[in-house]
């Protein structure tokens, strides 16, 4: 149980966030955003703005500098006149001080041509079509058996289609970068993002620079939730900015502007079809999803992957089918395609469940299987139905009454739900290096991040068993990308992957020491890509089970979450402190998706217009009540000298499903179509 | 934000006297630099009346109350007076905002709250509210938190002020200076319905300063119950302030204010005529919550809010009936 | 237009964490960014800068206020404490201890706004302030852990760090009346 390392910076506001660092007369920009959702640019008019006092510069497609090579259309900063989506960045204003900025980039008018545009997602798009693949690399489609011939001749049958509404990331530290160009054509980036090596890599192809003259610095991230994990248009904009000024220049992406800028969940429409045996046994399953991304950049979300993962079925078919919209870009947002998938499915299981009459953790019971069903890998470690027995036994599953609605207490109606969890164990290849020192300490370097993960606490835990020293002698140093090159946090990959290249790192300068340090120190370095390439054939990945009690307001349609627990298989828990605050931090955003959490698309303008965090409900801390996450032990020697899975986003998955199970245990209720707010809720009881 | 003069006046004249054309008076500042900010708002000129001698709360020998438009919200609920003899304005005003806010903004701000709806606070879209003829894209857009009632064409706002839904079922009134000198205006009036100039949201004219609530005494059971999409730190779906007084098991008085139901606090007047001298019974409740959601026009998204105001009346005339 | 568009400034004095500050203030400055970019005083976070997010709370004349909504100008005189005014003489607050000790925070962003909040939270509570789930107003409340979770609602948290912070407010209040009942 170690307490965060970096505890006492951040109670006494000594850490520093990404706008934070001192800088030598720092200028500040402000972003103006696109009017119109498709279009053409046919005038930018900086005079108004100009003439500010103040002001030092405005740019646009009509004066920016041609980027070098962008792999990324996002990126493309004021490269063009093309407008792809409302709110998209078309022309920033630097200037003096900050309300000077904003208020120039009031002061510049853009003529646009606009055209005609669609925003709206519907399954019965035309424009829907099967991409190549589905993020990051698995296939659109999948099929095994006859699905439909087994579903139609199966005894117990759910059809029923799921929507969830597209989702914002909401990290509480906006985008956010600061850059400086230096006297030696260097550059230097004070971002906030879940990878300083791959921001790195990118703004050094963007601006046509050698890798090694860009330099990330990011040592505290205020949170991301997959929003950080590429560079955002933030980072070109500041460089851009700092480039066009001679000066440092400092840009944070306003909360109203995130929502068009720096992505989000996309909206989901899913059908699902599950036969079954009388007794629940499944004969067929069929996922088919239907989502957006924009059309600038194919982002096709994975929801039908842990369809392919979780239950045995001899029969099933999967598939992702996507428009390209005139909307912002989705991108990652904590458990891309688990999240919203799981939703779905575990939301069909309990309607099976009901169909059949059979208790809901039984029926999950009664489909654990020990290989991956459609890879048939045998599973690494599986320990779901650990977890469903566990939870089950602690939340105190035998006292709930099977039939749905009608248990009152006063004028509330409560009821307790249960859903799987499953997310991958995902590893990526690594550097690090170890030092030793004569007077004992150890300094291990790696260019990992920590968004809030825990990750510099637990990587220091990590060297120092790797070093058999005491932690207090072991600094980490994390969060900048001059330090060895490491991937992103993203994935729930972060503490594995960077984890095994700093235990190698670790081993390989115990070998050197050879029980000693010399004068000047030792260093070994560890670079982990042949490991992974090495490993067996596995299919990897953790798995939970959530048990929720809700009380629904039978007047008023209120839902609120009374106790949630859940219990998760996620390999070695190195830090149970942090781990702990990670699965309720992603229950807790589950909560949200399950009750509030909603960007609504206004196709007339193509945007999301409760754009602000007054309006984009996350949950407050009067939302979560007793929540508390559990583990039970695993073992698996298949994954890394740690023997840990990530445990990121496993919180959120099935999180939604869990609390919208309960929601029907209360009240007989099914809503399909998240958030179950009052306006979705109360009608129907 | 426009660059703007910034005075502080020391006494209601000083403030009628700095307040011009293009001039705002700055209470907390909790809605009004928020909509500056969003370029929603653009004054020349604030005149900060925060500390005008306005920051007292006075209980008169009737056992009404004098609130000075400076009291903060925060003060105002944790006010013992407050509290013992009006404890549904404490309610109303600790279930808005947050504590924070709370301890910034005034009793006069918090009247003049302007609309929360997301299309009147994007000012690069149409509002007839903030750009007056330039349409209202709510009336067939994301509405579900908006007016189901005396709502037109033009304007589909809702009043987001809970204090001021409590204020309307007690009867205040607002005192106001102004050029033409001092003058009580009955909450029921300060705040308008849109019509075709939802620009206005109330009936003050330019320089007019609210320098005082006034409450008149209710010794009978009432409360303020506020349904919200999360459980704390939202503005009202539907808020009700309800107050009932039964004698031998008839209405003999009663009070019913809606809040997120139209561009004003509601005073549910119809239903309040049905039920005076009705038995207080679940079927009366029942019948004159109808009577009012009668008038009810729901638009695309809101209809809900129909049987969840008529289920607030009824839930909470049956709880006070309880206790009367 | 150049008088719509110029700067307007003004001169005014703020006591912060017990330090003296004598500044020229754009009117329009929040109070949140002369903090920050006029005194380096960058603990205090800001997150929406509209008020809805609550990571930019400070203590502005003894009581809890959002610093983002607080024009600077507006507050000519006024005495701010940050949340690099909490700890004295490198000594952390009751408050900042329990953060550490019960995990009541991920990233960090919005944790200066809590220990802000939480600070004033157990001021108000001192002093019989009720809150929206007080059942008796005319009694005074009892910081239980309804109590707490409604009164540090202005103050969101997206890594969903409630339960930690719940435990460290309670835990800090405990051990404050404590100590004062020592006293």
């Amino acid at each position: 149980m170690t307490d965060r390392l970096e505890g006492r910076e951040k109670v006494t506001g000594a850490a520093r966030y990404a706008y934070e660092y001192p800088l030598d007369d720092p200028a500040y920009a402000a972003a103006v955003q696109s009017t119109i959702a498709k279009g053409e640019i046919t005038e930018v008019h900086a005079d108004a703005a100009l003439r500010i006092p103040g002001v030092l510069a405005v740019l646009s497609c009509e004066n920016a500098p041609h980027l070098h090579e962008v792999p990324d259309a996002e990126l493309a900063l004021f490269q063009s006149r093309t407008v792809s989506y409302r709110g998209q960045f078309v022309a920033m204003v630097v200037a003096e001080t900050l309300d000077i900025a904003r208020e120039a980039a009031r002061h510049v008018r853009v003529d646009y041509v606009s055209e005609p545009f669609d925003a709206r997602l519907s399954a019965d798009d035309p424009r829907l079509y099967k991409p190549d693949t589905v993020n990051p690399v698995f296939p659109a489609d999948t099929e095994q058996g006859d699905p439909e011939g087994a579903f139609n001749g199966s005894a117990v049958r759910v059809d029923a289609t799921y929507t969830t509404p597209a989702e914002h990331n909401n990290p509480m530290e906006p985008h956010t970068t600061a850059a400086r160009w230096n006297d030696d054509g260097t550059l230097t980036l004070y971002d906030s993002t879940q990878g300083s090596s791959p921001t790195q890599e990118i703004v050094a192809q963007v601006f046509g620079l050698d890798r090694t003259h860009v330099r990330v610095i990011s040592p505290h991230v205020g949170g991301g939730f997959g929003s950080k994990g590429t560079p955002r248009p933030n980072v070109v904009l500041a460089a851009m900015a700092a480039g066009a000024v001679g000066r440092p220049v400092k840009f944070a992406v306003p909360r109203q502007q995130m929502f068009a800028t720096t992505g989000y969940r996309t909206p989901t429409i899913q059908r699902f079809r599950l036969g079954a045996d009388a007794d629940g046994t499944l004969n067929s399953i069929i996922h088919e999803v239907f989502e957006q991304s924009s059309t600038l950049t194919e982002f096709a979300e994975q929801t039908a992957t842990p369809t392919r993962v979780v239950y045995q079925a001899a029969n099933r078919r999967t598939s992702h089918r996507l428009a390209r919209l005139d909307v912002p870009t989705p991108s990652w947002m904590r458990a891309p395609g688990e999240t919203p998938g799981m939703f779905a499915l575990e939301s069909a299981m309990d309607e099976l469940a009901f169909a059949a009459g059979v208790d809901p953790v039984e029926l999950r019971i009664r489909n654990d299987t020990d290989r991956e069903p459609e890879s048939g890998l045998p599973f690494s470690s599986r320990n779901l139905v650990a977890c469903l027995r566990e939870g089950a036994d602690r939340f105190g599953w035998e006292h709930r009454d099977a039939a749905p609605g009608g248990h009152w207490e006063g004028r509330k109606l409560v009821g307790m739900g249960v859903a799987a969890s499953t997310y991958p164990a995902y590893m990526r290849p690594n550097k690090a290096t170890a030092r030793a020192d004569e007077d004992g300490t150890f300094t291990v370097r790696i260019a990992a991040a920590d968004i809030g993960t825990g990750a510099r606490t637990a990587l220091t835990l990590i060297a120092a068993e790797a070093l058999k020293a005491d932690a207090d002698r072991v600094t980490v140093e994390i969060g900048d990308s001059s330090l060895p090159e490491a991937t992103v946090a993203g994935g729930s990959a972060g503490t594995a992957s960077w984890g095994t290249a700093v235990v190698r790192a670790c081993e390989s300068l115990r070998g050197k020491m050879n029980g000693s340090v010399p004068p000047g120190g030792l260093e070994a370095s560890a670079d982990t890509a042949a490991e992974l390439d090495a490993r067996d054939e596995y299919a990897r990945h953790a798995f939970g089970a959530q048990f929720t009690e809700v009380e629904v307001d039978a007047d008023t349609g209120e839902v609120r979450v009374r106790r949630m627990l859940g219990v998760f298989a996620a390999g070695r828990i190195i830090n149970p402190k942090t781990a702990r605050s990670q699965f309720i931090g992603g229950m807790t955003m589950g909560i949200g998706m399950a009750l509030m959490e909603e960007s609504v698309m206004d196709p007339r303008f193509g945007d999301y217009v409760n754009r602000d965090l007054a309006q984009y409900h996350v949950p407050a801390c009067a939302d979560v009540r007793d929540v508390d996450a559990a583990w039970v032990e695993e073992s698996d020697p298949h994954l890394n000298p740690m023997g840990s899975k990530g445990i990121g986003e496993i919180g959120i998955v099935g999180a939604a499903a869990s609390v919208a199970n309960a929601v029907h245990h209360a009240t007989g209720v099914r809503v399909r179509d998240l958030p179950i707010t009052p306006a979705r809720l109360l009608p129907l009881l | 934000m426009r660059p703007f003069a910034y005075e502080r006046a020391a006494t209601a004249d000083d403030a009628l006297r700095l307040h011009e054309d293009g001039a705002y008076y700055l209470g907390g500042g909790t809605n009004l630099v928020d909509l500056m900010r969003l370029g929603v708002e653009e004054p020349a000129r604030l005149v900060d009346v925060s500390r005008l001698p306005y920051g007292e709360i006075e209980l008169r020998p009737d056992g009404s109350l004098l609130i000075g438009a400076a009291v903060g919200n925060s003060d105002l609920a944790a006010d013992r007076t407050v509290r013992e003899s009006q404890p549904m304005l404490a309610q109303a005003v600790l279930a808005g905002a947050s504590g924070q806010i709370r301890n910034l903004a005034t009793v006069g701000g918090n009247l003049l709250q302007r609309t929360r709806c997301s299309y009147f606070q994007d000012a690069d879209k149409p509002c007839n509210k903030r750009d007056p003829g330039s349409g209202c894209p709510a009336r067939d857009g994301d509405n579900h938190n908006l007016a189901i009632l005396g709502h037109s064409e033009a304007c589909v706002a809702t009043h987001p002020s809970d204090m001021a839904v409590a204020l309307a079922a007690l009867d205040a009134s607002v005192h106001v200076r102004g050029r033409g000198g001092e003058r009580t205006i009955p909450i029921g009036d300060l705040h308008r319905l849109p019509g075709n100039d939802p620009q206005r949201d109330t009936v003050l004219e330019s320089g007019d300063l609210i320098t005082a609530v006034e409450v008149p005494p209710l010794d009978i059971p009432s409360r303020y119950r506020k349904v919200r999409e999360r459980a704390s730190f939202a503005f009202a779906l539907v808020s009700i302030a309800a107050a009932l007084d039964v004698e031998g098991g008839t209405v003999r008085d009663v009070r019913i204010a809606l809040g997120g139901v139209a561009h004003k606090p509601w005073r549910a007047r119809r239903a309040e005529e049905a039920l005076r001298g009705a038995p207080a019974i679940g079927e009366e409740f029942q019948r004159a919550a109808e009577a009012e959601l009668d008038l009810a026009e729901p638009l695309r998204d809101n209809a809900y809010k129909v049987p969840l105001a008529r289920n607030l009346i009824v839930r909470t005339l049956t709880e006070l009936g309880e206790q009367s | 237009m150049d008088s719509e568009v110029t700067p307007v400034h003004a001169e005014i004095t703020l006591l912060v964490n017990g330090t003296e500050h004598r500044l020229r203030v754009d009117t329009r400055a929040s109070l949140l960014d002369t903090l920050r970019e006029d005194l380096g005083l960058t603990g205090s976070k800001k997150g929406c800068d509209h008020g809805q997010c609550g990571a930019c709370t400070v203590l502005l004349d003894g009581r809890r206020a959002n610093a983002c909504l607080a024009l600077a100008v507006a507050h000519d005189g006024a005495e701010v404490v940050t949340v690099e005014g909490l700890a004295r003489d490198g000594r952390l607050s009751a408050l900042q201890e329990a953060f550490i000790e019960q995990d009541g925070f991920q990233c960090g962003y919005c944790t200066p706004g809590q220990l802000c909040s939480a600070t004033a939270v157990l001021d108000e509570a001192e002093r019989g302030w009720p809150s929206a789930v007080t059942e008796d107003l005319r009694g005074d409340p009892v910081l239980d852990d309804d109590e707490i979770r409604e009164r540090m609602s202005g103050n969101l948290c997206r890594c969903g760090a409630y339960t930690g912070i719940v435990k460290a407010v309670g835990e800090a209040a405990r051990k404050t009346q404590a100590e004062e009942a020592k006293a």
